[in-house]
């Protein structure tokens, strides 16, 4: 099993996402994260997904995307290509605690976004090692709650992938 | 373009008009109110009562399978519409072109758990190649016209359109041709120049190539230019259960049906052959036994018009994706570049094919407790009725002789439920069938059980005068699952004894429910009463006609791969395995 990052370009109708998470369960292939938003064109979204499996069903995952009629194009990302996650972490401090709490946050270029006297809410950005990495220095303080987004994904370079797709 | 403002429910009576349509099968009902009331003065769409649902799904499914057109049907929200659900699945599973249309709750109730309410497009989405849910009048012309673009290209299949009840009954300047967006959806007909060389050159290098056809070859309507590759290349050829009448069974390079119950010759073929030359087929399970150990020697050239299919089976050496008709015009002209009037030469290989075809051809045993042969009877339909006949069977061991044993010479003549295996499918199958091609005789071969299953239809057949011939072949019993309850557990037959046979309590009496219906029923016993009634049958068509053929419960259907086992153990009958190396 290994891991793909494919970016999806596809209409914005009421059900796309039912459809393409519908179609990961039915047809057994499992999804590691999934991230959804608008793109650049109007009426159009874009969804990252990572995937996890052998090449074989990679190719049937992105064949059976495309069949989907409001899938308009799916293209598998270099692995080299820019991957961010995005994260938000509650943890606990005190007054013995908050310095060192913030040496990490200056160590991993993350943000303080929330202050109050037992804990902070803190940003951080980066792929998935780095994001990871974050979470096991704060984890000895004490992580109250965590969100995060799935991975967003583009290719390197000045190449689009919704270059083309409109007449 | 016209300007007129109409109804939502006036508008998709007006786009199904204006697209052709001619025939609906449906039921009305609360939230489809709105749409019966302008069909009512339709003047060029025939709509067609029936008794359930899933008949109409059925019935246009079947219509779709013998004419080649779209089928369309249409019911009402909530049961309705998940009556439908069956006959969905079962035209996706088929790749039938299929327009389903839905009454749904206003668009103010929809989430409230409304009466008779049911989230149809939610359940049908892994069931249809798309659906639209409509809650604007104005969406619903570029819906409809939508709808029948997808389900009628590319790789056909089931499209849903939901619409409310508040757009059927608002109003919108009606505006057509409606716009068609769809970015999404540009399904590839015409196949890559390269690939087709690289076909020809492949084909001509094999020494053991076969034909392996599937359904797709009918859909594409490619039977004649499949006709001219078979002859150019002169390798053995077998259908597919979906494919039967895809090509003459007279030909002399046709093997028969492939797979579970498939002959011989072209079970064996394949497993011996080097080169698959695969059109518009899938590889089905019912067709490969187990996969790893399918055709282990063979190349595989595979043609399908949905890119998804090549692959995921088997690994395609040429892959080919494509209409099968535009594919096989190109091979054809290909190959005669490659061959320059000469013909490849397989006699080495027909030598040992045709060695299988003598030692081993389809036959039967006679029944031993006095009862009717089923294979006999369903093979006497068939040369009765002749090669322009259409044949729907149910699911079950009528559906595998009725492939097996009528001689199919013609596309769109064998109609049935190959990938859902959906029971109940024939009689409502046979009545849309018979409503698209009224001047062909049209035969439901059923199975007692399929049979219990949607039989109400014979109202609607006996009503609109729709004359299908229905022949049970009537074992008292669910067939293929007691014959693999002979064969895998034991002989202990639970639950599959369904006391409709002459010897037991007879219910229900098919003759007197024929009755009942206004259908002509009649009941054969006996052998030599086998053709007088199957004429009679044919004759009578002032009303549909049921025969009730009681038979044998212990036929079964042969030859065999047991599932999940490899095609190299094909059982030719029960523990007879047939012998293919070396000299007998």
């Amino acid at each position: 099993m290994s891991k793909h990052v494919l970016s999806l370009l596809v209409e914005d109708k009421p059900g796309l996402l039912t459809r393409v998470a519908g179609l990961f369960a039915r047809r057994g292939f499992n999804i590691e994260s999934l991230a959804v938003g608008t793109s650049e064109l109007e009426g159009l979204s874009r969804i990252t997904v990572v995937v996890n499996v052998d090449g074989a069903p990679l190719e049937q995952v992105t064949k059976q995307l495309n069949k989907l009629i409001n899938v308009i194009k799916v293209v598998e990302l270099e692995p080299d290509s820019v991957q961010r996650d995005h994260m938000l972490i509650k943890v606990k401090t005190d007054s013995t605690t908050r310095s060192q709490v913030l040496e990490a946050v200056t160590l991993f270029r993350a943000r303080v976004i929330d202050v109050v006297s037992d804990a902070l809410i803190i940003e951080v950005t980066g792929d998935t090692t780095k994001c990871a990495a974050f979470v096991k220095i704060l984890e000895p303080f004490g992580i109250k709650e965590m969100v995060q987004s799935g991975v967003l994904a583009m290719g390197r370079g000045s190449k689009s992938i919704t270059e083309k797709v409109l007449k | 373009m016209t300007n007129e403002v109409l109804t939502g429910a006036q508008a998709i009576i007006r786009s199904l008009e204006l697209l052709g349509i001619d025939t609906i099968f449906g039921l009305p009902g609360g939230a489809i109110l709105p749409t019966y009331d302008p069909l009512m003065d339709s003047k060029k769409i025939r709509h067609i009562l029936v008794r359930h649902e899933q008949g109409a799904g059925h019935a246009a499914e079947g219509y779709a399978s013998a004419t080649g057109k779209l089928g369309v049907c249409i019911a009402t929200s909530g049961p309705g519409a998940t009556n439908l659900v069956t006959a969905i699945a079962d035209a996706h599973m088929d790749s039938v072109p299929l327009l389903a249309i839905t009454g749904q709750v206003g668009s103010q109730l929809i989430g409230t758990d409304a009466f008779q309410e049911a989230d149809i497009v939610g359940i049908t989405m892994p069931i249809t190649k798309h659906s639209f849910l409509v809650s604007r009048p104005e969406d619903i012309p570029g819906a409809i016209a939508s709808a029948v673009q997808i389900a009628t290209t590319g790789r056909p299949g089931p499209v849903l359109v939901d619409v409310t009840k508040d757009a059927q009954v608002k109003t919108a300047e009606f505006v057509w041709p409606p716009k068609i967006d769809l970015p999404g959806y540009k399904p590839v007909t015409k196949p890559h120049g390269k690939q087709i060389q690289a076909a020809a050159s492949m084909i001509l290098e094999s020494k053991k190539p076969v034909l392996y056809v599937g359904g797709g070859v009918i859909r594409a309507g490619a039977h004649k230019e499949l006709l001219a590759l078979a002859e150019t290349i002169g390798a053995p050829l077998t259908t597919t259960l979906m494919a039967r009448g895809a090509f003459p069974d007279s030909h002399p390079q046709h093997l028969g049906m492939p797979g579970m119950h498939g002959t011989v010759p072209a079970v064996t073929a394949l497993q011996k052959a080097d080169l698959l030359i695969t059109l518009g087929a899938r590889f089905d399970d019912r067709v490969t036994g187990d996969a790893k150990s399918f055709a282990p020697g063979a190349k595989v050239i595979h043609v399908d018009i949905d890119p998804a299919e090549i692959g995921k089976i088997r690994f395609a050496d040429v892959p080919i994706v494509g209409d099968a008709k535009e594919v096989i015009t190109e091979l054809n002209a290909e190959l005669a570049s490659q061959l320059k009037g000469k013909k490849p030469d397989y006699s080495e290989w027909w030598q040992f094919v045709n060695g299988l075809r003598e030692r081993y051809p389809l036959g039967y045993s006679e029944p031993t407790d006095g009862k009717l042969s089923p294979q006999h009877v369903i093979q006497r339909i068939g040369e009765l009725s002749g090669p322009e006949a259409i044949f729907a069977a149910g699911v079950g061991q009528h559906q595998m002789w009725s492939a097996q044993f009528i001689k199919y010479e013609r596309p769109n003549s064998w109609l049935n439920s190959g990938g859902a295996g959906t029971m109940g499918y024939s009689v409502p199958a046979a009545m849309g069938a018979k409503v698209g091609e009224p001047d062909r005789l049209v035969w439901a071969i059923d199975g007692d059980g399929c049979f219990q299953m949607t039989n109400q239809e014979l109202a609607t057949c006996t009503i609109n005068n729709i004359p299908i011939k229905v022949a049970i072949i009537n074992n008292s019993s669910l067939g293929m699952v007691r014959q693999w309850q002979t064969l895998f557990y034991n002989e202990r037959y639970s639950n599959t004894d369904l006391h409709t046979g002459t010897d037991t309590i007879m219910v229900p009496d098919f003759v007197k429910l024929a009755d009942a219906y206004g259908c002509l029923g009649i009941r054969v016993e006996k052998e030599e009463e086998i053709d007088a009634a199957i004429k009679l049958a044919i004759e009578t068509n002032d009303r549909p006609v049921v025969i009730d053929f009681i038979v044998g419960r212990d036929a079964m259907v042969w030859p065999m791969v047991a599932a999940g086992v490899s095609n190299d153990a094909v059982q030719y009958a029960r523990d007879a395995a047939p012998v293919w190396d070396g000299e007998e």
